[in-house]
C-alpha cells in the first residue's frame, strides 16, 4: 500500500489557508497530528510518501516537530513506543528543506529516505559508511538477501546482515520474508 | 515629578545600555520623562528596546522623540510611532500621517507574541529579503536562511518569554563600527529572560554560578532549553550557525548580561556581566555585506 500526503495541503488544511510554509513548533505539532490521523494505527507494511512539494520554508523548529518526531514515533528501535511497520519516503525536498531536516536528523542520531526536487533518491541524516552503501546496493538492484548485498558490497556477510537489520528497524528498508527491498516509491 | 532619562543621540544597543544605566535607580511606579529630543539615529534594537523598556515601567512613561524632521520621519516609518502611541505618553515632536514600509525598512516594528505572527512576519520578510541579501552580495540562497533565522529567533520570544515582543529588521551603513552596509534583526521581550527560564532545570547543577551569563551560555553556547525533549534549543543552534556562515555577529542580553558571538571585524568582548538590570530577553543579529574581490 502506498500514501500520498501533500504536505502543503495538510498545512493549509490544519493550520490556515493561507500558509505555505512550515514554521513555528505549534504548526509543526498540528501537522504531524494530522498526518498521524491520516496514517491511523493499523499496523500495516505501508510506504508513506510525505510531498514537500508545496512547502516554502521549513525551520528547525518546525522539522523537528514534524520529522524527527514521526519518524521516531515510527522507529522499530524503539519497540515502546512504536507504532505499525510505515516506511516514509520524503519528496520534493529542495536544498533548503534538506539543510533544516539534516540538522534535526543529526542531533537525534535519525534518517530518513529522501526523493529531493533534483536527484536520486537517498538517505539523509546519521548514517553510517556501512549502511549508507547497503542501502545503495538495495536501492540499485531491488529486492535482495543480504549474501547478495555482501557480496555486491563487498561487505562480510555478518557485516551485511547487521547492517540491513539495522536499517529495516529504522524503517529505511523493507523486508519480505529474508529479502530487502527499498523504502521508496518506483514511478 | 518625573525623572528624566536622556536618550543618547545614538539609539543603538550601546546607546540603549546608557538608557538603562540612567534608569536603574529610578523605582519602576515612578514617572519617567524619556528625552529623545536630540536622538540623531536609532537602530532595530535601540527602537524595540526602548518599547520594551516603555512597557516595563509601572507607571506609563512619557517620551519626547526626536525634534529633527528627518530622524522623526525615519523613527516613523520604522513603526515606532505606531506602536509607542501605546505604550508612552507621547510629548514634543509626534510626526503623524507616515506609514511605515520604505525601502531601507525592511520589516517595520512588529510585535510577536502568537505562532502565527510568525507566520505573518516571514511570508512579509522572505520576498524582500531576496533583494536586499542581494544588494549586499550574499548568496541569494541565502534569504530563505535568513527568514528561518528570523523565524527562530521570533519562536524565541513564544517559547520562552511567556509575554510578547518586538521584531524589528533593517538595513543600513555601520559606518563607525564597519565601514559597510549591513542587514540587523532585533528581537526584544520584556518577558522571563533566560535565568528564570532555565532555572529549574540548570540552575541546581550549577550551584553559585548561577546568574544571567551562565544562563546564556547554557542557551546560547549549549543549546539547552527549559523543555526536556531532546529536540529543544536547535534554533538558538541554527541561528549561531547562519550567523557564522555569513560572518555576522550576534548578541543576546538577558537580565544583567550580555553574551555575543563575535565576528573577526568586531571587537566586542565575549560576555559582560554585572550591567543595569533589563528583565526578558534582547536579541541582535548582524549580517555584514560581503566584500567583492
Amino acid at each position: 500500500m502506498i500514501r500520498h500526503i501533500d504536505l502543503g495541503s495538510v498545512l493549509r488544511g490544519t493550520v490556515s489557508e493561507q500558509y505555505t510554509n512550515l514554521v513555528t513548533r505549534p504548526t509543526g505539532n498540528a501537522v504531524r497530528g494530522a498526518i498521524e490521523a491520516i496514517l491511523g494505527n493499523e499496523a500495516e507494511d505501508a510506504v508513506t510518501v510525505i510531498d514537500f512539494t508545496h512547502v516554502g520554508l521549513l525551520d528547525y523548529s518546525c522539522a523537528d516537530e514534524i520529522i524527527a518526531k514521526l519518524l521516531q514515533r515510527y522507529d522499530a528501535r524503539e519497540p515502546a513506543d512504536a507504532r505499525g511497520a510505515v516506511y516514509f519516503v520524503f519528496r520534493g525536498l529542495n536544498d533548503l528543506h534538506i539543510e533544516s531536516i539534516e540538522w534535526v536528523l543529526n542531533h537525534h542520531g535519525l534518517a530518513l529516505v529522501a526523493e529531493p526536487v533534483d536527484g536520486e533518491p537517498h538517505l539523509i541524516g546519521a548514517v553510517d559508511d556501512e549502511a549508507r552503501t547497503v542501502w545503495a546496493v538495495v536501492g540499485r538492484i531491488g529486492a535482495c538477501s543480504a549474501l547478495v548485498v555482501a557480496e555486491q558490497s563487498g561487505l562480510e556477510p555478518t557485516q551485511a546482515e547487521r547492517a540491513l537489520v539495522d536499517l529495516w528497524r529504522r524503517r529505511l528498508l523493507r523486508r519480505e520474508n529474508d529479502q530487502y527491498l527499498a523504502a521508496r516509491v518506483v514511478s | 515629578m518625573s525623572t528624566v532619562i536622556n536618550v543618547p543621540s545614538s539609539l543603538d544597543d550601546q546607546g540603549i545600555e546608557k538608557v538603562l544605566e540612567q534608569l536603574a535607580a529610578v523605582p519602576v511606579d515612578a514617572p519617567v520623562l524619556f528625552d529623545a529630543r536630540h536622538a540623531r539615529w536609532g537602530t532595530p534594537y535601540g527602537l524595540t528596546a526602548m518599547l520594551t523598556i516603555g512597557q516595563t515601567r509601572g507607571e506609563k512613561a512619557t517620551f519626547s522623540g526626536p525634534e529633527a524632521d528627518d530622524v522623526a520621519s525615519y523613527w516613523a516609518r520604522t513603526g515606532f510611532y505606531k506602536h509607542a502611541e501605546g505604550i508612552f505618553q507621547l510629548t514634543g515632536h509626534v510626526p503623524r500621517g507616515r506609514t511605515p514600509g520604505e525601502s531601507e525598512v525592511l520589516l517595520e516594528v512588529t510585535p510577536i507574541a502568537h505562532a502565527e505572527d510568525v507566520h505573518n512576519v516571514v511570508a512579509r520578510i522572505q520576498h524582500k529579503a531576496q533583494q536586499i541579501l542581494q544588494s549586499l552580495h550574499i548568496d541569494s540562497k541565502a534569504s530563505m536562511g535568513f527568514a528561518m533565522t528570523l523565524s527562530e529567533a521570533c519562536q524565541n520570544i513564544i517559547e520562552h518569554a511567556g509575554t510578547g515582543g518586538w521584531v524589528a529588521v533593517q538595513v543600513y551603513e555601520w559606518r563607525k563600527r564597519l565601514g559597510r552596509r549591513v542587514v540587523v534583526i532585533a528581537v526584544c521581550d520584556a518577558g522571563q529572560g533566560f535565568r528564570r527560564s532555565l532555572e529549574t532545570t540548570q540552575g541546581r547543577r550549577l550551584g553559585d554560578r548561577w546568574d544571567d551569563g551562565a544562563a546564556l551560555e547554557e542557551a546560547v553556547l549549549r543549546g539547552v532549553s527549559r523543555f526536556t525533549d531532546k529536540g529543544r534549543g536547535q534554533g538558538l543552534a541554527g541561528i549561531r550557525r547562519y550567523v557564522g556562515r555569513w560572518d555576522g555577529k550576534l548578541t543576546v542580553r538577558s537580565g544583567t548580561a550580555r553574551l555575543s558571538i563575535i565576528p573577526t571585524w568586531d571587537d566586542d568582548v565575549p560576555l559582560t556581566k554585572q550591567l543595569p538590570a533589563f528583565p526578558g530577553a534582547q536579541m541582535q543579529i548582524v549580517i555584514p555585506e560581503r566584500l567583492t574581490r
